[in-house]
This record gives structure tokens, C-alpha cells and sequence, in this order.
């Protein structure tokens, strides 16, 4: 044999490898193979290639891999199990850019599933490795490199805090300055996800000044970036009044709030969430964004959006209106409230109308001018609805009874009040009753309107306790009456009217 | 004698009796007198005493009185004073309803405001992604001209969207008519220019793999096995090459750098034994002070304090004026007198 046919076996075994990695990394992109490949033991065929002396072998195996344990996390599981992982950060280190992309994509899809998962990857050293690599030159390896720490400080705070210690922050700051885009994002979500857990951590992202970076990029116009800029921002702000002062230092503020026209609803989202942490921390935050046009802005687009984007727009609604009475008006001088009651009637879940009753509350609990602009937009006899509807949820039933008895407490605007009568439960019933008991006295033609529109009738027919605060309430309405009047709309004067009449003999 | 006295003694008796009767009546009168007296007197001081007393009680409880009268009275005053004040205080800083009433006003004028700017900005916006849409459409209507350009029309026969049977021809003809076409050379370097940091997850996209190679290309070229070990052979330079020409001192820098490094003590020990030998030179006073001879006239020969001099002014020569040229070029007459 001559040497050419025995270096012939070579490359056809080496083809073979190379035609048997692409094909299954090929395959591994369409969910519907996955289960196929998982049964025929790819895993254990693809672990000896990543140990190939072909580099291009290699760099598919581990992609492959990557494609793999990115789909689920029995296969990332199953990554983990099969050692595969301190082969790659030992290549992560020695390796090209090529593979180090590839390797840290497998890190990335192994620690994404769950923070067991996570704390696998940490515990096989990958974090040093995965620093190492946002020293790169090239901004792909970076890329990929963060994008990995990311996905492990995603979990909880003490992934987090390891990649904080492995020296992670400082690093990812530098990349977000970089040019590229891609890699500016990939690295505000990292920071967004470190800084997520604990003050801390955002104090730590802070510190290595993150926060002016990321306050320049917001006026840019990559939609992605700006989402995760603002997530960013708002998990940083969310932690402290310290550290939602810095951010506001920023002057972030004018600026962000054009963003809440931009199209995309996460970037609208997002801005609305760094609203909602600034203004919920003082009411000296909540007047600053009051002052920018911040509240009108943020009611507009609540009103353009469904669903969980409206969520941040309404809670910001009610942090802002619970901290004063001044920017509880603010809110309603704003047109806050018939936006609100709109959310109301619109949104199907239980957890944004719960928000909503409670931003109502919020709205109508500081005094009767107050209460009446909120129940003013019809909003009393919906809540009650909503506390009465056996559908609604515990959470949403005890934040409506919550809202009711607060603007109830305050109302004085009888109107809105009268309807309730009709329809409120006793533990409603009872405020509404001491609502009417504290105005009638004092208001006659509120008296008179009482009688008219059958409110005394109704009242004549509750039953309450002797002696309880309903009963002394309903006590207190009829001794504004003439005694002929309560018995007269008392339940049962008719009877004893025809008893009378038949009880009577002519003389 | 004896009746006589007898009468006398029976007599005496009597009047000792009377005479008793009459003392006593009389201390008795006295004495009831006497205490009448001393009652009288007694109620006198006590009148007086206690009339004292009581004025001293009556003008203690008048003033009680009076104090707390005052004390009503100021703390009336204090009511209203403060009640004024802290209206005063509460409507101006506290709950000043104009101000409120303004500043609600001007909220809802910046409200509307913002509400306006937003509406334009987003205006704006729409309008720009409207017109990068339009001009993205362009560009691919442009591309598929360029890619379709071999369809154009010639002078002889007409093309496919030049059909004779309509009256004017498809808007993509004009379209052809007015670009170039589209050159292989383009299209490579657009293929080459294939960013690998492009945005986007560059993993989950589907890219085409490199093909395989199927078999040994036809021509003289080497084998493969063969090309690729020279192409990933490590480099293997000279010794010359691979060392670098400041070798030396840089080796001798770094080791003096790691002795620096690596000593304790600045002053090195020196050996016990010999110790006269070891001595260091010390130098005599005159020669390490300061007040030294000035080196004039041994190293430099002018004087270098400048500022010595300049205190003085340059030499002037003083010259009485000469009135012999006063009157060169005029004439002594008047009449002919030159100005």
C-alpha cells in the first residue's frame, strides 16, 4: 500500500467527523430534533470531538453542544453531568476566538435554565475564564462572554454576587462604551441582571460608573439597546432613594420620558418600570417627575397600551398619588382617574385590575374633593363589582375593599354614593350609611333629594344590630326627618295603615 | 367688865360675820370686774387680730384672683394672637390655596405642553421610520432592477416588460433603463463583508456551513493533509529572531530591579571582622558648609548677580550746548529769513 491510500483513510475519517458535526449543529436549530437526537446519545458522541485535533471540529461540536442545551434543560442537565464543562473553561482560556465564542455560547445555554445549572458552570470556574474573556479583542467573544454572565447573575444573588467578585462589573461597563451594538446591549442586560438582587449589587454596578454610560444611550435609536438600558436603569434605581437620586442626577429625566412614545412596547415598558422606582422611593422624586410633564406622559401611554406594558404606567399612578395630597391632585388635574377607570373596565386580569383599585385608592384616600373627582368617574359602583364578583381573585377582592373604604371614608359627593345603597354588601354598606349620616344633617336640599330619589326607603329597610355603628348611623339619618316620614317609608306601614282602617269604627 | 364684855364679844362674832359678808361682796365685785375687764380686752385684740388676718387672707385671695384673671386674659390674647398666626402661617406656606390653585394651573398647562411636544416628537418619529421604510423598499426595488438589468429592452427586440401589446412599459423598464447593472465584483465584496460581531444572536441564526469537500480539486495543487499541517505548523524562528536585540540590558535591568526587589535593609551589613577598614570617609566641616568661598575669578569672570547693577543708571556725558551751529542755514537778514 502506498502512503497515499494509508493518508486517504485519515481524510475520509477526518470528513466524516467534520460532515457528522455540522450536520447534527445543523439539525440541533429545529426544536422538532431535539428529542430524536437526545434518544440516539448525541451527547456522548459529540464530548470526544471536543477534544479533536481538527480546530473547525471543534468549534462545531461545541456549538452543536451549545444548540443543544440551549433548547432544554434535561440536555443542559445533561451537559453538566457529562463533564463537559471544565473542558471548556480550561479552552476557554488556551483556545481562538473562534472557539472561545463557541465555548462561552455552551455556558451560556447550560447556565440560562436555572440557578442549579448556574451554580454548575460557577463551580466548574467558569466565571475567571468568562472575565478573562471580556478582556478580548474581539467583540464577539465578548459578546458571547457576557452575555454567559449575564444569564448566571440572572438567577439570584448569590450567582450574582459571584460574578460581582469574579470582577465582572467594571469590565462590562468598558464594553458597553464600546462601538458595536450588539455587545452595548448584551452588556446593559448584564448590568440590568447584576444589579437586580440587592443594593449592593447596584451600588457595586454604580460605583464603577455605569450609570452616566447608560444615561447617554438613551436617546439612541436601537430599540434593543434602549430596552435594556432601561432595564438597566430602573433595577438600579429600584433599591434605594440614594441610588434613585443618582440615577435622576443623571438627568435622565426629560429624556426618558420621549421614549415612552417610541413603538416598541418593551421600551415602553421598561420606562415606565424606571418611573414607577424613581417616583415610588420620595415625594420629592414623585414632584420632580411631576414637574417634568412626567405624569401626563406616563397616563398617555397607558391609555396606548394593553395588558402587563400598562401595568408600571398604572403602580407609578399610585406610588406618585399616595405620597401627597398635592400630587394626588397632580394625578387628577392630569386626567389620571377616567384613564384608570377605563384600565378598569378593559383589562381582563385580576392582578392589573387589583393595581388599578389600589392606584384608585391611592388617588381618592387624601380628602372629599378628592374622593368626588374619583367617584365622579363612575368608578365606585365597578369596584364594587369587582369586591362582589365570585370570578375575582382573594388578592383583588381585599385591594378593592381596601379602595372602597378609603374613598368611601372621604366621599361626600352623594350622587356617586346613592347607587351604592342599592347594591353594597353590609361591610361596604356600613361606610356609605356613615357617609350619608355625616352630610344630611348639615345639607337640606341633600335632604330632600334623599327622600325623592328613595334612599331613606332603602335605608328604613337595612337590618342592622341594635346597637352597632350601622344602627346608630341609620339613627342619626332619621332623627333629620320628621317622624311621619320615617314611618312612613318604614317597611310594613301599609299593613298597619289597613289595620288601623279596620280597626276603625264610625260612630 | 365681864357683861360688858360679854356684850362685846357676842357683838363681835355678829360683826365679824358682816364684816366677812361685806369683803366678800366686795373681792367678789372686784374681781368680777376685773375678769370683765380682761374679757374686754381680749376681745379687743382678738378683734383686731382677726380682722388682720383676715384683711391678709382677702388681699392674698384678691390677688389669686386677679392673677388669674390677668392669666385668662393673656392666654385669650395668646389664642387670638397665635390663632392669627398660624392662619396666616398655614395659608401662606403650609396650605396656600392660591398657590396650589396655580401651581395646578401651570401643571396642567406643562401638561398639555408635554402632551403636545410628545405628540410631535412621536409625529416625528412616525414620519422618519415611515420614510426609512419607503426608502428601504427603494433600495430593494433598486437592487431588483439592478439583479433583473439583463431584462431591459435592446433596439432590436423589446423586453419582457416592454411588451409591445401595451401601450407604455412596466414601470420597472424606466426603472432598468436609468441604473447600471449589478457586477460580479459587487457582489463578492458584499459576501466578504460579512460582519462577525453583527447584531443579533449570531448562534441561534442558521448560517450555511462551508462546504464539504468531496473530493481532491483537479489540478497540481498539494495534497491537503499537507497544506494544512504547513498551515497550522507553529512558527519556528531563529534564535536571532526570536530574541530580542536590548536582551542583554533588558536582562540586566531586571535583575537589578529583583535585587532592589528582593532586599530587606537599604544599608547593606558590613562585615564585623576589619571593622577599621570599613570606616566611611567623613568630610571636614569647612568643605560640606554652605559659606564658601565665592569661585569669582577661578570659574567665571563676570558678574552674575545681575541685579546688583541694574540699580544704577548708565553714564550720561553732560556737554554745554555750542550756540555755534544754532543759526546754520538761515540768514542773518530778517527780510530773507528762512523757516
Amino acid at each position: 500500500m502506498s502512503q497515499r491510500q494509508v493518508l486517504q483513510v485519515f481524510e475520509q475519517y477526518q470528513k466524516a467527523r467534520t460532515q457528522f458535526v455540522q450536520t447534527i449543529a445543523e439539525l440541533a436549530t429545529r426544536p422538532q430534533n431535539i428529542e430524536t437526537l437526545q434518544n440516539a446519545g448525541v451527547l456522548s458522541l459529540l464530548r470526544p470531538l471536543l477534544l479533536d485535533v481538527v480546530p473547525t471540529i471543534q468549534q462545531t461540536a461545541a456549538l452543536a453542544l451549545g444548540r443543544l442545551a440551549n433548547h432544554n434543560d434535561d440536555l443542559a442537565e445533561a451537559v453538566v453531568k457529562g463533564d463537559v464543562l471544565p473542558q471548556l473553561v480550561y479552552s476557554l482560556a488556551e483556545q481562538n476566538r473562534f472557539y472561545k465564542k463557541a465555548a462561552a455560547f455552551v455556558l451560556r445555554a447550560v447556565g440560562k435554565h436555572s440557578p442549579q445549572l448556574a451554580q454548575a458552570v460557577v463551580d466548574c470556574g467558569a466565571l475567571d475564564a468568562l472575565v478573562a474573556c471580556l478582556e478580548e479583542f474581539d467583540p464577539g467573544v465578548k459578546e458571547a462572554a457576557a452575555w454567559a454572565l449575564g444569564n448566571i447573575a440572572r438567577h439570584n444573588g448569590e450567582l450574582s454576587q459571584a460574578v460581582v467578585d469574579a470582577g465582572a462589573v467594571p469590565l462590562l461597563v468598558l464594553c458597553i462604551q464600546e462601538p458595536e451594538l450588539a455587545l452595548k446591549r448584551i452588556a446593559a442586560s448584564a448590568l440590568s441582571d447584576v444589579s437586580k438582587h440587592s443594593p449592593e449589587l447596584a451600588q457595586t454596578v454604580v460605583d464603577a460608573g455605569a450609570i452616566a454610560h447608560l444615561a447617554q444611550m438613551i436617546l439612541n435609536p436601537d430599540t434593543k439597546l434602549k430596552r435594556q438600558v432601561f432595564s438597566a436603569l430602573g433595577q438600579i434605581s429600584k433599591h434605594s432613594v440614594d441610588l434613585a437620586e443618582m440615577v435622576v442626577e443623571a438627568e435622565v429625566f426629560p429624556a426618558a420620558l420621549a421614549c415612552l412614545k417610541d413603538p416598541d412596547e418593551y421600551v415602553r415598558k421598561n420606562v415606565t418600570t424606571l418611573i414607577r422606582e424613581v417616583a415610588k422611593h420620595t415625594p420629592e422624586l414623585s414632584q420632580l417627575i411631576v414637574n417634568a410633564g412626567g405624569v401626563a406622559t406616563v397616563i398617555d401611554s397607558v391609555g396606548e397600551s394593553q395588558g402587563n406594558v400598562r401595568l408600571p404606567g398604572i403602580m407609578m399612578l399610585g406610588y406618585v398619588a399616595a405620597h401627597s395630597e398635592n400630587l394626588a391632585m397632580a394625578v387628577i388635574v392630569s386626567k389620571g382617574v377616567p384613564q384608570l377607570a377605563i384600565c378598569l373596565v378593559e383589562e381582563s386580569e385580576d392582578h392589573i385590575k387589583a393595581a388599578t383599585a389600589w392606584a384608585l385608592g391611592q388617588i381618592g384616600r387624601h380628602s372629599p374633593e378628592h374622593a368626588r373627582a374619583v367617584a365622579a368617574a363612575n368608578v365606585l359602583p365597578r369596584l364594587l363589582r369587582l369586591y362582589t364578583d365570585t370570578e375575582s381573585s382573594e388578592d383583588l377582592q381585599l385591594k378593592t375593599k381596601k379602595a372602597l373604604k378609603s374613598i368611601l371614608q372621604k366621599c361626600t359627593y352623594l350622587p356617586a354614593l346613592e347607587p351604592l345603597l342599592h347594591e353594597a354588601p353590609s361591610d361596604i354598606l356600613k361606610h356609605v350609611v356613615g357617609q350619608f349620616s355625616k352630610v344630611l344633617p348639615h345639607d337640606s336640599k341633600a335632604r330632600r333629594l334623599f327622600v325623592t330619589s328613595g334612599g331613606l326607603k332603602k335605608v328604613q329597610e337595612i337590618k342592622a344590630e341594635p346597637g352597632s355603628l350601622l344602627q346608630e348611623n341609620i339613627n342619626s339619618i332619621n332623627s333629620c326627618y320628621p317622624e311621619e316620614i320615617v314611618r312612613y317609608y318604614s317597611p310594613g306601614y301599609s299593613e298597619i295603615l289597613l289595620e288601623r282602617v279596620e280597626a276603625y269604627q264610625p260612630t | 367688865m365681864w357683861p360688858h364684855s360679854r356684850a362685846d364679844e357676842e357683838r363681835r362674832v355678829k360683826e365679824d360675820r358682816a364684816a366677812l359678808r361685806i369683803q366678800s361682796w366686795f373681792r367678789g365685785t372686784r374681781l368680777r370686774s376685773y375678769l370683765r375687764h380682761l374679757q374686754r380686752k381680749a376681745t379687743i385684740i382678738q378683734k383686731i387680730w382677726r380682722g388682720y388676718i383676715a384683711r391678709v387672707y382677702f388681699r392674698k385671695k384678691v390677688k389669686v384672683q386677679c392673677f388669674v384673671m390677668k392669666m385668662n386674659f393673656y392666654n385669650e390674647m395668646a389664642v387670638r394672637i397665635q390663632k392669627r398666626w398660624k392662619g396666616y402661617y398655614v395659608r401662606k406656606y403650609v396650605h396656600n390655596y392660591y398657590a396650589r390653585k396655580r401651581y395646578l394651573e401651570g401643571l396642567t398647562k406643562k401638561n398639555e405642553q408635554v402632551r403636545r411636544t410628545m405628540e410631535e416628537f412621536a409625529e416625528m418619529q412616525r414620519n422618519e421610520r415611515e420614510h426609512h421604510q419607503v426608502e428601504c423598499e427603494e433600495q430593494k426595488t433598486c437592487l431588483q432592477a439592478q439583479r433583473m438589468h439583463f431584462l431591459l429592452s435592446t433596439h432590436q427586440i423589446p423586453g419582457v416588460f416592454n411588451s409591445p401589446y401595451r401601450d407604455f412599459p412596466h414601470e420597472m423598464e424606466l426603472q432598468m433603463k436609468s441604473i447600471k447593472p449589478l457586477l460580479v465584483k459587487d457582489i463578492q465584496q458584499k459576501r466578504q463583508a460579512m460582519d462577525p460581531s453583527a447584531p443579533g444572536d449570531t448562534f441561534l441564526k442558521t448560517r450555511p456551513l462551508p462546504p464539504i469537500p468531496s473530493k481532491k480539486p483537479q489540478g497540481p495543487f498539494r495534497d491537503p493533509a499537507t497544506v494544512l499541517q504547513q498551515r497550522y505548523r507553529p512558527l519556528e524562528p531563529t534564535l536571532r529572531v526570536a530574541t530580542s536585540i536590548t536582551d542583554l540590558e533588558e536582562a540586566r535591568e531586571e535583575l537589578r530591579r529583583g535585587e532592589w526587589r528582593g532586599r530587606i535593609i537599604d544599608h547593606a551589613f558590613q562585615p564585623f571582622s576589619h571593622a577599621h577598614k570599613n570606616k566611611k570617609y567623613e568630610r571636614s566641616i569647612h568643605t560640606t558648609s554652605s559659606f564658601e568661598r565665592l569661585a569669582y575669578g577661578t570659574v567665571y569672570f563676570r558678574e552674575e548677580n545681575q541685579e546688583k547693577l541694574r540699580g544704577k543708571k548708565p553714564f550720561k556725558s553732560i556737554f554745554t550746548t555750542c550756540n555755534v551751529f544754532d543759526k546754520f542755514g538761515q540768514l542773518y537778514s530778517n527780510a530773507g529769513k528762512i523757516v
